[in-house]
């Protein structure tokens, strides 16, 4: 059987069992729920997921009622890999001293853009300095979502948000998308990936080495927001396909500071594509879509040349 | 034995399983003490050196969730940098135990000992209780945990030692041994903690038709706290010989007059009851042991024949006066027949309030109850404030 062959097959492979039970309360259209719904599978049942506050802890834990069919726990904004690490550690060493089965339970943080490389970047920092064995999630709606979408340091350059409004004298976002995965890169833990709810094979592969590979692992997830970025909620999944192959948001894994390209594109697709969709870019003039495009441009080429690809 | 010793000690005893903390003067000797014991295998505990205090108590949060018995100190600035994380446990029914060196809030910097730290906190939902020496740090802490950890208690304690006081000075102390220990604290098993065998949401989101029940029962919970807080004292001491009250009072055998201080400094203010009762004055002292939950029943009870408390206060409510005091009024206010209170504020910033100045605070008062009587308004005074 190919490859090809291979592909089509394996959505079958892939558990019907939901650990992030439906009904909760997500926007139509949400890239986030859908990655959190892939991460969850790739994890199964033998995990405990430390929810930073934002958008999936409220649409997910309405008292009384949750969506969540395996230990999960909410308390602060940003000291999601602070509390992993207590949990961590807990079960360490309460199995040292014989005080409960070691049962090899994997610890997860669940955090937005804003939870991650803003207010929640020091507890994580930490965290993976410390080298705790868990693994986090960035899910990178670019923009504080849950609080009416304004400006992070992950929103991209040009965006529109109701920070980083557009005036007379201001075309959006003026700070270039802040480079989370590569800081995480440079506390040299054993995994850091990116991945998109638009290639759900490749993002529970990344879940699933990154719970295994044992040490801090780091997956940045973009997670298409139709309320955010002003597009229809049909179009989440091109919208992910669009970031991936224009080059916006290329998939790669660094294991052990080794790069390796998950999908390569020798010829991106114009970023205008990607953007044309989403009403947050509209007000951009050509020069500004040309700086974006020759920025996307390098910064891939950088990529390419880290994973050795010539 | 040093003060933070003795609350490492307490914590190696108590057997912990996670301990979470970061450096801070002069809480630092304590999280020394325990790296030093999980270096050398004498306490089997994962040790989380982490960035910050915030951190800290997160970690502690985290651990607890996860069922394990958990330690953190800190003082001053780290317990405002903790003070977001501290509603966690309490409301999330955590039984967290932390140690806090009390220590004053810049601006300007200072290190040393006064309980703004401590006052900022007080409306969290923490048991806090107070050591005056370092036995009793050592027996407080032990209690700490036997207190959170039940089941019917569960709410986070914290037990404040004076910085500097209490954390660096050396005193000679009693030490039960590691059987005598475990016969009083029990193996800890939260109800409910994070399993994957047991799934559990904590930490969910209360809208408006929920979150006032959900206070209501944590309110209830936590004056509920008091009895089961006394148990432990009282079987501590069976087994001791070291007994703990509420509200401890001091020579205040038909005492008129009576000075209500917390901390380490009421060793010294007994010196200055000792000398006032040799002239013949009728004066005692009480001291807070528990802070919170306020313990409104002995209180009122220790202070029912007094016709005169002055308070001390080592923080100031700015535009306030001083907390303990006001919250002292308040516990009065209620009652028929109450005595007059007159507040005074010292010991800011590690300031020594040495025997006269509580005998000056005492007689002081007596001129300011005359204004009062004849409705005349009175300031808090500040001791010892050079002009």
């Amino acid at each position: 059987m190919g490859k090809e062959e291979a592909e089509l097959f394996a959505p079958r492979l892939v558990t019907t069992e939901e650990n992030f039970a439906p009904g909760h309360r997500a926007c139509i259209g949400c890239g986030e729920a859908l990655a959190v719904r892939h991460v969850c599978k790739a994890m199964g049942k033998n995990v405990i997921i430390v929810n930073a506050t934002g958008c999936i802890e409220i649409i997910s834990s309405l008292l009384p009622q949750t969506s969540w069919c395996v230990p999960w726990i909410h308390t602060l904004f940003e000291n999601v890999a602070a509390v992993v690490s207590g949990i961590e550690s807990a079960y360490k060493a309460r199995a040292r001293k014989g005080k409960i089965h070691d049962k090899d339970v994997k610890f997860v943080g669940f955090a937005g853009d804003g939870g991650t490389s803003d207010i929640g970047i020091q507890a994580l920092s930490g965290a993976m300095e410390r080298g705790h064995n868990f693994l986090y999630c960035c899910f990178d709606n670019e923009a504080y979502m849950n609080t009416g979408i304004q400006r992070s340091s992950s929103t991209p350059y040009g965006a529109w948000t109701t920070t980083a409004p557009v005036g007379k004298k201001s075309i959006g976002q003026t700070t270039w998308k802040k480079n989370m995965p590569e800081i995480a890169v440079a506390h040299a833990i054993p995994y850091v990936a990116t991945a998109c709810p638009s290639y759900p094979f490749d993002l529970m592969d990344k879940v699933r080495k990154g719970v295994e590979m044992g040490g801090p692992a780091y997956v940045h997830i973009l997670s298409p927001c139709p309320t955010g970025w002003r597009y229809p909620p049909n179009l989440t999944i091109e919208m992910g396909r669009l970031a991936v192959e224009t080059g916006v948001f290329p998939l790669y894994e660094v294991i052990n500071g080794e790069y390796r390209l998950s999908f390569d594109f020798p010829n991106l697709k114009p970023v205008r594509e990607y953007m044309k969709a989403q009403r947050r870019f509209r007000h951009l003039t050509d020069d500004i879509v040309e700086k974006i495009q020759a920025r996307v441009e390098k910064e891939y080429l950088r990529l390419r040349e880290k994973a050795g690809v010539e | 034995m040093e003060g933070s010793f003795a609350v490492a000690e307490a914590v190696r005893l108590a057997n912990a399983d996670v301990i979470a903390a970061y450096p801070i003067t002069p809480q630092t000797h304590i999280v020394e003490r325990l790296s030093e014991m999980v270096a050398d295998g004498d306490l089997d505990a994962e040790f989380i050196c982490v960035e910050s205090e915030h951190t800290a108590m997160s970690a502690c949060v985290g651990a607890s969730a996860a069922g394990a018995r958990v330690f953190t100190c800190t003082a001053g600035q780290g317990l405002e940098l903790m003070h977001e994380v501290l509603y966690i446990p309490s409301s999330m029914r955590l039984p967290v135990v932390a140690v806090i060196a009390n220590r004053a809030l810049s601006a300007p910097l200072s290190v040393w000992c006064d309980h703004s730290d401590m006052m900022a906190i007080r409306d969290i939902g923490w048991i806090q209780m107070l050591a005056e020496n370092n036995q009793q740090a050592f027996d407080l802490t032990l209690c700490a945990y036997r207190i959170a950890e039940d089941n019917e208690v569960l709410f986070p304690t914290m037990v404040h030692i004076d910085g500097f006081y209490l954390s660096h000075v050396i005193e000679d102390m009693t030490l039960p041994d590691d059987e005598e220990v475990a016969g009083f604290i029990p193996e800890y098993k939260h109800p409910f903690a994070l399993d994957p065998d047991k799934p559990v949401s904590m930490g969910c989101y209360g809208p408006p038709f929920i979150y006032p029940e959900t206070k209501k029962a944590q309110e209830v919970a936590f004056e509920n706290t008091i009895p089961k807080i006394l148990e432990t004292w009282r079987e501590f001491g069976d087994l001791f010989g070291r007994h703990y009250a509420l509200v401890e009072k001091y020579r205040m055998e038909h005492a008129k007059i009576a000075l209500l201080t917390m901390g380490s400094c009421s060793e010294t203010a007994m010196l200055a009851i000792d000398e006032m009762r040799a002239e013949g004055e009728e004066v005692g002292l009480i001291r807070l042991r528990l802070w919170r939950p306020f313990p409104f029943s002995e209180f009122r009870e220790a202070v029912k024949d007094v016709e005169l408390l002055v308070v001390l206060d080592r923080c100031v409510s700015f535009g306030m006066g001083g907390p303990v005091c006001s919250e002292v009024k308040s516990a009065l206010y209620d009652l028929r027949k109450k005595p007059n209170v007159v507040g005074f504020i010292g010991g800011l910033g590690g300031r020594d309030i040495p025997i006269e100045e509580f005998k000056y605070m005492i007689q002081s008062a007596l001129g300011k109850v005359k204004a009062i009587e004849r409705g005349e308004e009175i300031e808090t005074e500040m001791i010892g404030i050079r002009e």
